[in-house]
């Protein structure tokens, strides 16, 4: 008997789609409308997430035959333990975002609220429809509608942000080209575009110059979508001029959705087989190891507050590669394979998610861009300036937050690889970060407001921000604890430890 | 083997700081009662610890496991002897420094109270975390929380002095924090748990010794809350912070989290005989040793009375790494109980500068001359605090020294026997001139105190009174009484838990 979940994979794709289309029709008659259409949508679409990561931990796989043509011919949606907890995670952050969005949206682009929304559905359902596929060439698909809708999303503030847009554009699509040009050369091969069809049709041809060619087009390729050092330039501008929620979405998934997708690749197209047999993880490890280092040092030399998370997002895409990278050596229960890197995942997302909503915040106050102009704002804006400390201890690594515990794992792991070096990356990176983030909240909570010496109490009335941005923002920063001692306890490990299982990196606990 | 007995007691110890400090946040607007929430958490704090001590007496040990973090690490609370000590330490003063505060920061109209409170709870939060956790990765959690916590407190005058501070503190700080996580990783991919165990969880097969030599230099460098020469220049720069801040923090808590962790290394990760083994002994205590001198060195040019203060702790939480590193169990006697007494006398020269700062504005000794005549009961005070640092009875001080010297004797080693020596006389040579100059200095403020219409006399009753009781005890420790002896009793517990029974 098939139960209703396993049509759910394409509904949350159709669903995400037709509001996008009813968000454009009702507009039209009520600007109001569009915002309530778009979280009631994301809200169904979470639920429906949540009943696919149920299903797929106690009954196995869902397989979804689009039209019912059997998989090698038609296009194939597979949930397993990866993509079903990766849903979960985006879904969560672009609700979150899109609760956010509510008042921002009418206070920055108030003329634009109904293209906004109908594009803001369009990128989540690009970003649902490259985790839940099962096939190559539909991935390239639904990886170019996420990045067109970036682009729109980005420009939407006009200027300066047209600039960034459009050189995310120009970098975005020569990745896409990268990506495409890896699918030709594999299709050329082998004649299939079914991830699981490939992974059996490749292993023979594993020597073959084609297949390898088309494993680096693949690599390059996300590598600018993810803005891995060093393609990473188009990243600043597009996250510091978009709209908050946006860069947000920007830093938290869309460009964590690209390093699902090298997974999906390199661990269900290819194989681990694969990988062993070239040096690429090593060097990978390296890269990212640089972009960790890199990232940061230009993170410190930044002025402008989105601007320096923005780099801190190209360090922190840099842990999640590194993770990656170790995934093959270290092999043991809990650090073992790929969990310190779908734990970074989820990580970043919280944390970045919440700095760059309160780095909005601060925007939609008082149009304060620059560090500098925040001083004194910890009594102004108590509860949004305490999420922004937490994310950023967070960020640090200060225990028991989560980016501490993808620290110790990244540490684990790196110890049991046998790669000292990557332990001492990592306690840098954390050093870093603290000059970074601690320059932040000094200036937030200890250096006194100029011209006004002394004036200790009541100098400075309250303005907390609304209740419907300062809710998502105060829960993304609980969360940023919450799953820290969650994963701590390792309540969540076991999903993840099926995602190494499935891939053959590790043995059961 | 030891009797253990579950127990929640530890888990609720740590809970009332901590809850005590959310209470604090929420009833910001209210000062008395956040400073009721502040002196009902640390009296129910101290309480509790306080009940678990007849347990540990009898030779038992408490436990409190919640989860397993990774396999072989849980994150729980173990209360041994050692650990009890720091923190019954910790909670006695807290109760009394709450006291203390609230006269300090009253009097000096301070602002931002409600966040020294709170960064206040947290600290101890992390302090008796700290002490009474069962491994190095949940000491770890508690180790650090103790770090961010205590910025807020140092950089609480919020001038540029004050910022620079606290960056210099953290800078050191979380960066020692950072070699922390490394040995700690270390260790656990050496040992596979990094429980605290008697004889120690390494041994000498399981690395080679270059190995051990390195992850030991590690371990060092992620105890620098030790403040140990030459990494020790974060302290007396952090003495800007609010004298209660300096008093318990900065002379218990902090810095004895950081020789804690020593101690703990070298007892129960390492082990006694592999230190003997692997030749860290002597080369600890050696460093140990330099730090005595030069800090005492430093200590003599030292104007102003916090700073000088803050060099004469550096020199003396470095009597107890000594004593640790000498290997005998007199010498860890000695190390031992100087982290309680050590507490209770330095604690009491810090509220007695703090109280001169808050009576008359003065911070230099040189503008102190006569004021023992105005200040009578701070500066006697104050006198018993030094005679117990310089190790003259009949202050507690004494005892630990003697059992230091025993300790040299028992290590045969003459040398250091002479180190101890000269350092208590450097100890003499920087505190009399103080109480010299308090008492028999000739009074040059009046006519300007005068002039102002404001005469010095003794500080507030709320600063005056846990002064005088930390003064009192200090001597009461050196005579024979059930105070002293439940401390010489889970001294010897300890010690006899660290050779394995």
């Amino acid at each position: 008997m098939i139960s209703a979940v396993e049509h759910f994979p394409l509904l949350i794709v159709v669903l995400s789609l037709f509001s996008a289309f009813t968000i454009f029709v009702a507009g039209w008659f009520e600007k109001k409308s569009c915002v309530f259409i778009s979280i009631a949508t994301l809200v169904t679409q979470f639920i429906l997430s949540i009943m696919i990561l149920h299903h797929v931990l106690t009954r196995g796989p869902i397989h979804y035959w689009l039209g019912g043509w059997q998989p090698p011919w038609g296009i194939e949606y597979v949930m397993d333990a990866l993509n079903a907890y990766v849903l979960i995670v985006l879904l969560f952050l672009a609700l979150v975002c899109a609760i956010y969005s509510k008042k921002n949206i009418e206070h920055e682009l108030p003329q634009k609220r109904v293209s906004f929304y109908t594009i803001y559905q369009l990128l989540i359902t690009g970003l649902c429809g490259i985790t839940v596929t099962g096939d190559i060439f539909n991935m390239y698909v639904f990886i170019e509608i996420t990045s067109l809708s970036a682009y729109a999303l980005i420009a939407a503030r006009g200027k300066i942000a047209l600039k960034a847009s459009f050189t995310y554009l120009i970098l975005g699509s020569i990745g896409a080209c990268f990506f495409l040009l890896g699918i030709g050369f594999l299709y050329s091969v082998t004649g299939s575009l079914n991830i699981h069809d490939l992974s059996l049709l490749l292993p023979p041809l594993y020597g073959n110059r084609v297949v390898k060619a088309a494993f680096v087009f693949f690599i390059v390729g996300l590598s600018i979508k993810m803005a891995l050092f060093p393609l990473h330039t188009w990243l600043p501008d597009a996250h510091a001029f978009a709209p908050s929620e946006i860069s947000a979405m920007l830093s938290g998934i869309i460009i964590e959705i690209a390093t699902y997708a090298f997974i999906r690749v390199a661990f269900s197209v290819f194989t681990v087989n694969f990988i062993k047999l070239l040096p690429i993880f090593d060097i990978l490890c390296w890269v990212a190891a640089t972009a960790i280092i890199i990232g940061s040092i230009l993170a410190i030399t930044q002025l402008n507050l989105k601007r320096m998370l923005a780099y801190s997002s190209v360090a922190n895409m840099g842990y999640i590669m590194l993770a990656v990278g170790l995934s093959t050596s270290a092999t043991n229960y809990p650090w073992g394979g790929l969990t310190p890197a779908s734990m970074h995942i989820l990580n970043h997302a919280l944390m970045k998610g919440c700095l760059f909503l309160v780095a909005g915040a601060f925007i939609y106050k008082a149009d304060l861009w620059y560090i500098a102009d925040l001083r004194g704002l910890g009594r102004k804006m108590p509860y949004t300036c305490a999420a922004f400390a937490i994310a950023a201890l967070s960020m640090i690594g200060v225990p028991p937050s989560v980016g501490f515990v993808s620290k110790l794992y990244i540490i684990l792991a790196s110890l049991e690889a046998k790669k000292i070096v990557f332990v001492v990356i990592i306690l840098l990176s954390s050093l870093l970060n603290l000059v970074y983030f601690w320059r932040v909240i000094e200036t937030l909570y200890m250096k006194r407001e100029e011209g006004k010496e002394h004036s200790s109490t009541s100098s400075s009335s309250k303005n907390e921000l609304p209740l419907s941005m300062l809710i998502p923002v105060l829960t993304l920063a609980s969360l940023c604890i919450i799953m820290g001692i969650l994963w701590l306890t390792k309540i969540p490990i076991p999903i993840l430890n099926k995602v190494n299982v499935m891939f053959g990196l590790v043995g059961r606990p | 083997m030891i009797e253990t007995i579950e127990s929640v007691r530890p888990l609720l110890a740590i809970i009332c700081p901590a809850s005590g400090a959310i209470l604090i946040l929420l009833s910001g607007r209210r000062p008395n009662l956040r400073e009721g929430w502040t002196l009902l958490a640390s009296l129910l704090q101290f309480s509790l610890i306080l009940s678990m001590v007849p347990m540990v007496l009898a030779g038992k040990r408490i436990e409190c496991n919640f989860f397993t973090m990774f396999p072989g690490i849980d994150f729980g609370f173990h209360v041994d002897a050692f650990g009890l000590l720091f923190a019954l330490t910790s909670s006695s003063l807290w109760v009394l420094v709450s006291f203390y505060s609230i006269g300090y920061m009253r009097t000096l109209q301070e602002h931002a109270q409600t966040r020294y409170y709170f960064c206040f709870a947290l600290a101890i939060f992390g302090a008796v975390g700290v002490a009474l956790s069962g491994n190095l990765v949940t000491m770890y959690i508690f180790y650090e929380i103790l770090t961010v916590s205590t910025y807020p407190l140092v950089a609480h005058e919020q001038t540029s002095e004050a910022l620079f501070a606290g960056r210099k503190y953290l800078a050191y700080l979380l960066t020692s924090g950072c070699f922390l996580l490394g040995a700690i990783a270390l260790t656990y991919s050496i040992a596979g748990t990094t429980d605290f165990a008697q004889g120690g969880i390494l041994t000498v097969a399981s690395a080679t010794h270059s190995v051990l030599m390195i992850l030991f230099i590690l371990f060092l460098l992620g105890f620098m809350k030790a403040a140990y020469i030459p990494f020790h220049s974060w302290l007396p720069t952090a003495m800007v912070a609010p004298t209660p801040v300096s008093a318990l923090l900065h002379a218990v808590a902090v810095v004895k989290a950081g020789v804690f962790g020593i101690v703990r290394t070298v007892g129960y990760v390492y082990g006694i005989d592999m230190m003997h083994e692997l030749g860290l002994g002597i080369m600890l205590a050696s460093f140990a040793a330099f730090t005595m001198i030069v800090a005492s060195l430093f200590a003599i040019a030292e104007d102003n009375l916090k700073r000088r203060l803050a060099y004469s702790t550096i020199s003396q939480l470095s009597y107890i790494i000594f004593g640790v590193a000498l290997l005998s169990p007199m010498g860890i006697t000695g190390a031992m109980i100087h982290i309680p007494f050590h507490g209770f006398m330095k604690i009491t020269l810090f509220l007695c500068a703090g109280s001169i700062l808050v009576a008359s504005g003065k911070k230099n000794i040189s503008e102190m001359a006569g004021i023992g005549r105005a200040m009578p009961i701070t500066m006697f005070a104050f006198t018993v605090g030094a005679l117990g640092m310089c190790g003259l009875p009949p202050v507690c001080g004494f005892i630990s020294k003697w059992f230091l010297g025993l300790g040299t004797l028992q290590a045969n080693n003459l040398i250091f026997l002479a180190v101890i020596l000269i350092s208590s006389l450097l100890d003499v040579i920087y505190f009399f001139p103080i109480i010299y100059t308090a008492f028999f200095g000739k009074w040059e403020g009046t006519e300007s105190s005068l002039a102002k219409g404001k005469k010095i006399k003794e500080a507030p009753m709320f600063m005056v009174i846990p002064l005088s009781i930390t003064a009192i005890f200090s001597i009461i420790f050196c005579f024979p009484n059930p105070v002293t002896d439940v401390i010489l009793d889970l001294v010897r517990i300890a010690i006899c838990n660290l050779r394995g029974g």
